[in-house]
């Protein structure tokens, strides 16, 4: 591995417009790109800091498959789940889950179409996130239907009772929306990946990685044939994922509005719950981008740039966000619709209050830190800070689902919700089931998409040091 | 262009920074291939090769070289329009699948009746077409997404399990730094001395012999 000395010192953090900043640090050669990268997936042994992580990780996900198998022996009753408040926890749990993917696609398709080249160094990691995340969004209403062994009802699949699933129902909608997300995030994952698995199946150092590389990356040899037509598709995979992503949390948003309880038969959901959905996906990454970039040792392609800028997104959406509740509160008064006034006036005053002040301290306060550039540039805050984001976010959509559900039309059908051990515990397991993903993921995958990085930097460029009058118009 | 800095290989001790075709001739020649260092050199030996007319040669390289499939004369693709009728058949499979399962009422020939799965809700009409565009919309994507994949891996004729590229031991480095120009033994104009001479004449870091 070597690496060249760069001879005047570069400021990336430099908001000078008529000097880019440097995309990657440190670094000159393609070589060393590729075996920095790859320096923890070849090791022998991943550092001491990862068997940590996966024994704590795989422990919490032996809990859940414990007490999924405890749900389905003794039934949906485990859970605090009741009438009025059907949708507990696993609801929840849903659309946070969900939620937290949106960043990834965000990254990988809408940046990629705003030629926003930084995204090159994140997008990897986003996508694999997403991927992990929306498994996890995908567990839950799976096992809250109840009756698990006939989760297959949710498709159209033809069957000896003549009955077909409901498409005026939005609940089906999202069947379709979440199921297509996970597809097409799956395959933009794995495309972008291909050329990346080829370089691990030629670096492979035995047989056995030889061939499993070898597999997945489908006898890729860089052919300048093939990256045409890799370009163009994953160009047009980028198109078809921005719709998708906006669509997604959409159309999960609709899983509320279109219903017709007070608070949630609101036409401002769907923008509201895509802010939301980008805002908790960015603090994730970010609180999965700081310890990995720590632990792996890419500093030098995870810049405080790249963290500094992922900050301004958060600030964006999490003032994008804060209007949006501003805005729901004033269209239940300018309303005029007493029902509507009352779910509002509920939620930041009634019995779950806590609720609400967690969420907006969370969620709109919070954030708000990052207009200071220091806090942007000091990792420490910002993980916090991430933290709080995601805790808010979960707890926004507890707010949006129990509130709602609770106290709807009639004081005399009004309930209360209140998780049990299971409920808490199956969701804890489930941040089990995300990290197992994503820690076999860094140690076996290329973390970081090293074909693009390669493609980024000012050594890529055919007409950089050289020419052309020299040698005529090629 | 600089004079060529051999530079060590890591890959190959027989090959170790030599610029000479490897000393045994390959007896069932597939290509010649042609190394270079820089993502400008191949550019560069890309539009000689293809000015001086060969047609069956390829650049393997380790990221897309900004404008080298222009320089090559590659074509281009036609997978977009494969990617518009893909996903046209999602919206079609879409409407049909909604209407056939939500409404559908017949009898095929007075004999077979084929019917959905009738439900009234709230007095709506069985085909609420504002009802069926999210699907519509998810099954457009999933197609078009799924033809874009299975389209770019049919055209590239992926996966591919055996190919001389792969085959050679010294060709290792085109996925980590390394670009390589060549030029398959197929070509009409090809003869083992005379393209020799002319990829030597593009100056690059050494030529290797393709077995097929």
């Amino acid at each position: 591995m070597t690496t060249l000395p760069i001879e005047h010192p570069i400021d990336e953090l430099s908001d000078d417009p008529r000097e880019r900043a440097p995309l990657i640090l440190d670094h000159d050669d393609f070589a060393s790109v590729t075996a920095d990268i790859l320096r923890c997936n070849e090791a022998k042994k991943p550092p001491k800091a990862w068997y940590v992580a996966f024994v704590l990780s795989f422990s919490m996900l032996s809990m859940l498959g414990v007490l999924i198998g405890y749900l389905i022996f003794t039934g949906v009753g485990v859970w605090g789940n009741n009438n009025p408040a059907m949708w507990g926890f696993p609801i929840v749990n849903f659309v946070f889950w969900v939620g937290i993917g949106h960043a990834g696609t965000l990254i990988s398709a809408i940046l990629f179409l705003f030629r926003q080249k930084w995204r090159t160094s994140i997008n990897r990691f986003a996508e694999a996130m997403t991927i992990f995340a929306v498994i996890c969004a995908g567990l839950f209403p799976g096992i809250h239907i109840g009756r698990v062994w006939l989760a297959y009802w949710l498709f159209p699949i033809p069957n000896q009772m003549d009955m077909w699933p409901q498409f005026r129902s939005p609940l089906l909608w999202d069947v379709f929306a979440v199921g297509t997300y996970f597809t097409v995030s799956l395959l933009f994952w794995y495309v972008g990946m291909i050329p990346d698995l080829a370089t691990m199946r030629d670096r492979a150092t035995n047989k056995i990685k030889a061939i499993a590389y070898g597999f997945f990356a489908l006898g890729w040899r860089g052919s300048m044939r093939h990256w045409h037509r890799y370009e163009r598709a994953y160009l047009l995979l980028a198109a078809l994922a921005t719709p998708l992503v906006l669509s997604v949390h959409s159309v999960v948003s609709f899983d509320f509005a279109v219903s017709q309880l007070p608070g949630w038969h609101t036409t401002i959901f769907p923008p509201y719950f895509v802010a939301g959905a980008i805002f908790s996906g960015f603090a994730m990454v970010l609180s999965l981008a700081i310890p990995a970039r720590e632990l792996w040792g890419l500093k030098d392609f995870i810049t405080m740039r790249h963290l500094e800028n992922m900050c301004k997104i958060v600030l964006l959406t999490g003032s994008m966000v804060g209007y949006a509740y501003a805005m729901e509160f004033f269209i239940a008064w300018y309303s005029g619709e007493v029902y509507e006034s009352f779910a509002f006036i509920n939620r930041a005053f009634g019995q779950y209050a806590w609720a609400y002040w967690i969420m907006v301290s969370c969620n709109v306060i919070c954030p708000q830190l990052f207009w200071f550039k220091a806090i942007r540039r000091n990792v420490w805050v910002m993980f916090i800070i991430t933290l709080f984001v995601n805790l808010g976010m979960w707890f926004e959509r507890f707010v949006i689902t129990v509130t709602s559900l609770a106290n709807d039309f009639l004081p005399s059908s009004w309930g209360w919700f209140e998780p049990t051990w299971v409920d808490v515990l199956t969701f804890v397991g489930s941040f089990g089931l995300f990290m197992t993903l994503f820690l076999l993921f860094i140690r076996f995958l290329p973390i970081l998409a090293i074909a693009e990085i390669k493609g980024v930097m000012p050594a890529a460029d055919p007409h950089a040091h050289h020419d052309h009058d020299e040698e005529g118009q090629p | 262009m600089s004079a060529p800095t051999p530079e060590p290989i890591a890959m190959s001790q027989s090959d170790h920074a030599s610029n000479q075709v490897a000393s045994e001739p390959v007896t069932d020649l597939w290509g010649l291939a042609a190394q270079f260092t820089t993502p400008a050199a191949i550019y560069d030996a890309a539009s000689k090769v293809r000015s001086a007319g060969y047609r069956w040669f390829d650049c393997h390289v380790p990221f897309p070289v900004h404008g080298l499939d222009k320089a090559m004369g590659v074509q281009y693709t036609i997978l977009p329009v494969i990617v518009f009728f893909g996903g046209m058949t999602g919206t079609m499979l879409a409407i049909f699948l909604q209407v056939f399962t939500n409404s559908l009422e017949l009898n095929l020939w007075a004999i077979v009746p084929v019917v959905g799965y009738q439900f009234e809700v709230s007095g709506k009409p069985l085909i609420s077409a504002p009802a069926f565009v999210p699907v519509m919309f998810e099954l457009t994507v999933l197609l078009s997404a799924l033809t874009t994949v299975g389209g770019m891996l049919f055209l590239n004729k992926l996966p591919c399990l055996y190919h001389p590229i792969l085959k050679s031991r010294k060709m290792k480095r085109i996925t980590d730094d390394r670009f390589v120009l060549v030029i398959e033994a197929a070509d009409p104009q090809f003869s083992r001395s005379k393209t020799e001479a002319f990829l030597e004449s593009l100056d690059p870091e050494r030529i290797v012999e393709l077995e097929a």
